[in-house]
């Protein structure tokens, strides 16, 4: 902590506790809606507000059992690890690839690879729209799939790049020097290590599609809506307690997500030595 | 190849340090140099080329499509070949010629037949109020009369049956939208357009609409982004400050909103802003306020939920960055005599502009192509570009409008984008 000295003045002493008040205050801020809707979802009663009029779980079972929101789960996870496991490998390659740069026009490329994340998602979305009409991949499970791992895909080659920098380049050398061929030698030696970071990648790119509306608002129609899709029908039409049920579920995948990938990198950085 | 085997410049240097190497064996090593070396970028370009590839035909290629609408049209040219053919020579000196009026009625009892009028139509109305009753109206009138030319003529046949077809500001727009290439939409995207004699203006006041709404788009991002790092920068200092445990539990409760899905946020600020949400009732319980503020779907709303939600790309890389300055200058600032907040103001500040100038620019890139949040927890006037490039693509099917405004949001991204990797390079571009 970056104490007062000792021999602060008063005015030091209020300043820093009005500098902490307002950190504080800026914390709240981040947190305390996250942590408002939680309790609303056990609410008895069919209002999103507080106080609530007893506790029960029928919201929940609401959730659980709703034909909709049953569909929009196994959408939501079907599109989630497809797109996911599609982006790991393109990604990973790309990555392994551009570890090897400089070679003519590898910057053009890694911007090309970026642009999905910073292209502003409508224009992604309509664009998608614009050539998947034409081929027959709107309304359906495999042009969301598509569309996600393009967006996801800039994670996993930033993280896998970023592991990648650390690596010790002569462990390959010596599997060849061995005698491993480069698949042997990628799959006995380089992948093990940078398995960690590949896996942060995936989870980025499950996280991606996971939290991704605008293009599934564009792409898609009622039988493949996904879970972030049906919240914003939900919430644009019905704002009830199973929103915030679904809100909490959701919450609670992306704290397991959170948790994976801060325990994977911990991990990673022991891998490589800089732990 | 060849001609990078041949022997270079370099080549008595090289013989200088290798007295024993001749000329021929030299040159061989320097061709199987090459050759490994371009072995190796072979097999590099080889591993990145599926995914350049697939992000270029399902990323790409869509997107340049797309744009491409608000400077392409051919459905006039293409459901009117005649028309398009027959005008384009006449010089708006007085009254086309018969030829056109004839290629006009051609196309028009030719679509009515095929139905292939909608398009057009759809788009001189958009350049036209009116038009598509025009063609719709002439084209049902129209006798039948296969190729031979009515006893008075096609002009008089035409203005007979609607007088627009003799007034030069609709031939002059028909004219224009004959042919494929088209400025209209990317004027009309700025407020301006061209007059009957070329010559580009500004829209009349009251019709202008999109200026506006490019600034009202720059100046929300613009106080989201301001917002952002007034909050961040001392919450970054504090998380760089403070030792280990607490930091741990400080940067969770950053990262946590951060992984949060936004629209699980964003349904969390409308409990939280309602009318009968929690700040008001804290409000009211307080008796600081007598009746509950309206602090969702307006304005307050959109910056402070889009705030929120992307804080933590402020936080992120200027904690990034503090974490990597060294404590002892400003205590040595400090112990040669400045106070506190000079030695702040001039030793540590300028040392976190790099972190600040990061997050700047990715909450600001960011955040100008928003739409989920303010379609949710705005009102009618807080809505930004990219509202009224999704409301004109699916609700009035005017791609080459929401393509225009699309060209204009995409490119102040992308300067803002080629800005950022310039100076920060791509790899910082990940955070969390």
């Amino acid at each position: 902590m970056m104490r007062l000295p000792p021999h602060a003045s008063r005015a030091q002493r209020v300043g820093y506790a009005l500098y902490l008040l307002f950190c504080g205050l800026v914390l709240l801020f981040l947190v305390a809606p996250l942590i408002a809707i939680v309790p609303l979802a056990f609410n008895e009663g069919s209002f999103l507000t507080y106080p609530l009029s007893g506790v029960s779980t029928r919201w929940f079972e609401a959730f659980f059992a709703s034909a909709t929101w049953q569909l929009s789960i196994r959408n939501t996870f079907v599109v989630g690890v497809c797109a996911a496991a599609l982006a790991t490998v393109l990604g990973t390659m790309a990555a392994l690839g551009l570890a090897r740069a400089p070679f003519p026009g590898s910057r053009l490329l890694m911007a090309l690879i970026l642009s999905p994340m910073v292209v502003p998602l409508v224009i992604t979305a309509l664009g998608m729209f614009f050539l998947f009409s034409r081929l027959g991949l709107t309304n359906s499970l495999l042009g969301l799939i598509l569309a996600h791992t393009a967006l996801g895909v800039p994670f996993v080659v930033i993280t896998v790049s970023a592991t990648l920098q650390g690596f010790d380049t002569n462990l390959p050398r010596a599997a060849a020097s061995l005698g491993a061929g480069p698949i042997l030698a990628f799959r006995r030696v380089t992948l093990p290590v940078i398995a960690p970071g590949v896996t942060v990648g995936a989870l980025f790119a499950f996280a991606t599609s996971f939290d991704e509306v605008v293009v599934a608002i564009f792409l898609v129609g009622p039988a493949q809506r996904t879970l972030p899709r049906q919240m914003f029908s939900g919430i644009r039409e019905n704002l009830d307690p199973t929103i915030a049920a679904a809100a909490s579920f959701m919450m609670l995948i992306s704290v397991l997500l959170l948790l994976a990938v801060e325990l994977l990198r911990r991990r990673s950085a022991r891998m490589r030595g800089l732990g | 190849m060849a001609a990078l085997a041949e022997p270079g410049p370099d080549q008595g240097a090289n013989r200088g340090a290798n007295p024993g190497l001749d000329r021929a064996e030299a040159r061989a090593l320097r061709a199987r140099l090459w050759r490994s070396e371009r072995r190796r970028q072979l097999r590099a370009f080889g591993l990145v080329a599926p995914l350049a590839l697939f992000l270029a035909v399902v990323f790409v290629l869509p997107i340049v499509q797309m744009l491409g609408a608000a400077w392409h049209d051919r459905s006039v040219a293409d459901a009117m070949p005649r028309t398009a053919a027959a005008i384009a020579s006449w010089d708006r000196d007085g009254p086309p010629s018969e030829e056109v009026y004839a290629a006009i009625a051609a196309d028009l009892i030719a679509g009515r037949q095929t139905r292939a009028l909608a398009l057009p139509a759809q788009r001189l109305n958009q350049e036209l109020t009116g038009f598509r009753t025009v063609i719709f109206g002439t084209a049902r009138a129209l006798p039948d009369l296969g190729a031979d030319a009515p006893p008075e003529g096609w002009r008089d046949t035409l203005t007979g049956i609607d007088d627009r077809w003799a007034d030069t500001a609709h031939l002059v727009v028909l004219q224009r939208a004959a042919r494929p290439w088209t400025s209209y939409y990317m004027l009309h995207a700025l407020d301006m357009e061209r007059g009957l004699d070329d010559r580009i203006a500004r829209q009349p006041p009251d019709e202008r609409l999109f200026v506006q709404l490019a600034l009202r788009t720059l100046g929300i991002a613009a106080t989201v982004t301001v917002v952002c790092a007034v909050m961040g920068f001392p919450l970054a200092y504090l998380l760089a400050t403070v030792s280990g445990g607490v930091r741990a539990v400080l940067l969770v409760m950053v990262l946590l909103p951060f992984w949060t899905s936004l629209l699980v946020r964003t349904a969390a600020w409308i409990v939280m802003l309602q009318s009968e949400g929690l700040v008001n009732s804290a409000l009211m319980w307080t008796g600081a306020i007598g009746e509950p503020l309206r602090l969702i779907y307006n304005r307050f709303g959109v910056i402070a939920v889009m705030s929120q939600v992307l804080l933590p790309f402020m936080v992120l890389p200027l904690y990034a960055v503090m974490q990597g300055i060294s404590p002892w200058y400003m205590r040595a600032a400090q112990s040669l005599g400045a106070p506190f907040a000079t030695a702040f103001r001039r030793v540590y500040l300028p040392q976190t502009m790099p972190g600040l100038a990061a997050g700047t620019l990715l909450v600001f890139m960011l955040s100008i192509g928003y739409y989920i949040t303010p379609a949710l927890v705005g009102g009618r006037g807080d809505q930004m570009l990219s509202y009224f490039i999704a409301f004109y693509a699916t609700e009035t099917a005017n791609w080459g409008l929401a393509a225009a405004l699309g060209t204009m949001l995409t490119g102040i991204v992308a300067v803002l984008f080629v800005l950022y990797s310039r100076v920060f390079g791509t790899r910082e571009l990940s955070v969390g």
